[in-house]
């Protein structure tokens, strides 16, 4: 028998197979954040339970923190209210706490890797449709609802039904400027937001080993928005060598002993997956989303579709609802599309590669007139590491605000709002109607595409900007 | 959580495709720490005008529609995040069942723990019961969780699939944590080969 990556870290975390197909799958960790567990310890409360294991669970506020003026604390009283709940919580049921002040504190998919909470063969869960990120690492990690989060907090184990399996390849060498975020764009694009509905991914080929640890989180992270809960990558060396010594990873004899084990977690050469497509690096320029959805995407040097081509009914008014709501007129070319606003940050573009990445882009430059940009770092961590390299510095002078670390404006949950109407280059993960703010116009792109966007006041082919 | 066994009702149509747990509750709503009262709120930004008015031209806003506990909508309903707070606001709303053609995975899971019955049918019998209702709004079809069937106004019964757990749980309103806890002792030996087989895992 040849078992994927998949299967091998689902058979060891079963705890028992129920009938109908389900199983009692064991939760080797819990991230959690202040907006999805409130009404889960609540329940605990209220069914006189306990945390099974506090000691495997970790908390961080980040979707309603203040990314300026820290010093202020949060003053919006009902996000307040939330996280002063979440450390009154994690006192209470004796859960380890990043809060806001420690330098650790940051997007909880950007802290568990660094912290090295997150490991090769390990399933992680968290109350956040991002919690694909971590199944960079190797490990089958995925997004839960808060009456799961209860569970696992209850029990260590949720019910769940296998997956089914995709492999997406991603063969060759794309161009030096297109990063993992286009690469995963493009794919959303190909398949579309419920091509992997029912399936956990993997993603396989030259161009993802050749990915650093950060390509491959921001490559899994969006791994929900093709609708697969889970995006995964095998370990290898580089994994090994991202994890050595962070704070929570395996010490001495265990980490020995761990090593030798993870190197067993690939895929056996020929196990099968229920779907397997492949994509072609060279092919994929820098991508930037024009409508509604990740789906609705284009290479940098395309241009805006034209509902009257699309055959289908259902998408055709779909098209005309997103170029609606987004304010652009078919065949416009994407670069001949002004921005406003520029948010570069968020778990899946918030980490110091994609800082260094968009800082390259930023150096020596000017923001356009008219634009305002900010960069958001995904933790304290990666602020101070940025500023130990003199990012911040080079920001600064090309007039991007420098913030304190959260998920901001990638859901707009604290003061990081766009204005209806307001046109914004995004390095986060979402396009939805309203997402960054009531009537808010978002477009995904790349640190590299966000910073070069903000420099032109539209969009450019950073291919062409080396 | 409240038993589901047959709902007969109004059924209200969402004709669009991917929505979003955005549009379903935007996030300035998520801020809460409670459960319930997310109803007022549901679809808030297709549902209100900027004055704060209902928006005539939203399908939720129509009369026909007030008492309606089923929902119709297209592909990949529920998309987006992991917000249990969509599921919390259609309930509280009043809707207690979904028909689509397909819905976002974290999603379809989130409403069984609700009492919420997401039923997917074919497409073909989804575009039925679109054009049913637009042809005669404020139609009614009943929803049979024992028999997994649909049942228009007209007779005809559209037959749905199930996981045979999530039934019981959702026809009898079980606990689902409290079924896990009944695993205890299977939950402590396996935690006990695990450790001997991965102990870093457990040394926290």
């Amino acid at each position: 028998m040849s078992f994927t990556l998949l299967d091998k870290i689902w058979n060891a975390h079963v705890v028992r197979e129920e009938p109908g197909g389900a199983a009692i799958l064991y939760i080797d960790r819990h991230l959690v954040h202040e907006v999805t567990s409130p009404q889960a310890f609540e329940g605990l409360r209220m069914a006189g339970r306990k945390v099974r294991r506090a000691e495997a669970t970790f908390a961080v506020p980040d979707h309603n923190v203040p990314t300026k003026d820290r010093e202020k604390g949060i003053t919006d009283p009902v996000s307040a209210l939330q996280v002063e709940t979440l450390r009154r919580n994690c006192r209470e049921f004796g859960v380890t706490l990043f809060d806001m002040g420690d330098k650790r504190q940051g997007v909880v998919h950007v802290m568990a890797p660094e912290q090295g909470i997150s490991l090769p063969g390990a399933t992680i869960v968290c109350g956040d449709s991002h919690t694909a990120t971590h199944g960079a690492m190797g490990a089958l990690a995925f997004g839960i609802g808060t009456s799961e989060v209860e569970h696992v907090l209850a029990t260590s184990c949720l019910v769940q039904k296998k997956p089914k399996t995709m492999e997406i390849r991603v063969e060759g060498r794309p161009h030096p400027a297109v990063t993992a975020k286009d690469l995963i764009l493009a794919i959303i694009g190909r398949i579309g937001t419920a091509g992997g509905t029912g399936y956990a991914v993997e993603f396989t080929g030259e161009a993802v080993r050749a990915l650093s640890m950060e390509g491959r989180m921001t490559l899994c992270n969006m791994a929900i928005e093709a609708g697969a809960r889970s995006g995964m990558v095998a370990p290898d060396e580089k994994t090994f060598e991202y994890l050595k010594g962070r704070p929570y990873a395996p010490k001495g004899a265990d980490w020995d002993a761990a090593v030798k084990s993870w190197r067993a977690l690939p895929s056996d050469p020929g196990a099968p997956y229920d779907r397997s497509i492949v994509v072609r690096a060279e092919e994929i320029a820098p991508q930037v989303t024009w409508g509604t959805s990740p789906e609705m995407v284009a290479p940098v040097d395309g241009r805006v579709p034209d509902p009257a081509e699309e055959k289908d009914p259902v998408r055709r008014v779909a098209i005309e609802n997103a170029l609606g709501y987004m304010g652009l007129s078919p065949n416009t070319p994407i670069t001949e599309i002004p921005i406003d606003r520029v948010f570069i940050g968020s778990c899946t573009n918030g980490r110091i590669e994609d800082l260094r990445e968009a800082a390259r882009a930023a150096r020596g430059k000017r923001v356009a007139a008219g634009v305002s940009a900010m960069v958001v770092p995904g933790s304290g961590l990666v602020k101070e590491q940025a500023e130990r390299e003199g990012l911040d510095g080079i920001f600064i002078e090309a007039g991007f605000e420098w913030r304190e670390p959260g998920c901001s404006m990638c859901l707009a949950m604290n003061d990081d709002v766009l204005a209806p109407g307001e046109r914004c280059a995004s390095t986060s993960n979402r396009n939805f109607e309203g997402r960054q703010g009531k009537g808010g116009r978002t477009h995904l792109v790349s640190p590299a595409m966000a910073a070069a966007a903000a420099v032109q006041g539209r969009f450019v082919d950073v291919r062409k900007e080396q | 959580m409240e038993p589901f066994t047959v709902l007969e009702s109004v059924y209200m149509p969402l004709d669009r495709p991917n929505v979003d747990t955005d549009a379903i509750i935007p996030k300035q709503f998520l801020k809460t720490i409670e459960r319930t009262g997310l109803g007022k709120n549901l679809f808030f930004d297709w549902r209100y005008r900027e004055d704060g008015s209902p928006d005539p031209a939203f399908v939720l806003n129509d009369p026909c529609y007030h008492e309606a506990r089923i929902l119709l909508a297209r592909e990949n309903f529920g998309c987006g995040s992991s917000r249990e707070h969509a599921p919390w606001a259609l309930l509280d709303y009043g809707f207690r069942c979904i028909i689509a053609p397909s819905f976002a995975d974290i999603f379809y899971n989130n409403c069984f723990k609700n009492g919420i019955l997401p039923v997917v049918l074919s497409a073909d019998d989804v575009d039925r019961l679109f054009r049913d209702v637009a042809k005669t709004p404020g139609c009614r079809v009943s929803v049979d969780l024992a028999s997994q069937t649909v049942i228009t106004q007209d007779g005809s019964v559209h037959a749905f699939q199930i996981d045979p757990f999530r039934k019981e749980c959702l026809l009898k309103g079980l606990d689902e944590i409290g079924l896990t806890l009944r695993h205890e002792p299977e939950i402590a030996a396996y935690e006990t080969r695990r450790r001997a087989e991965a102990p870093w895992l457990f040394a926290l």
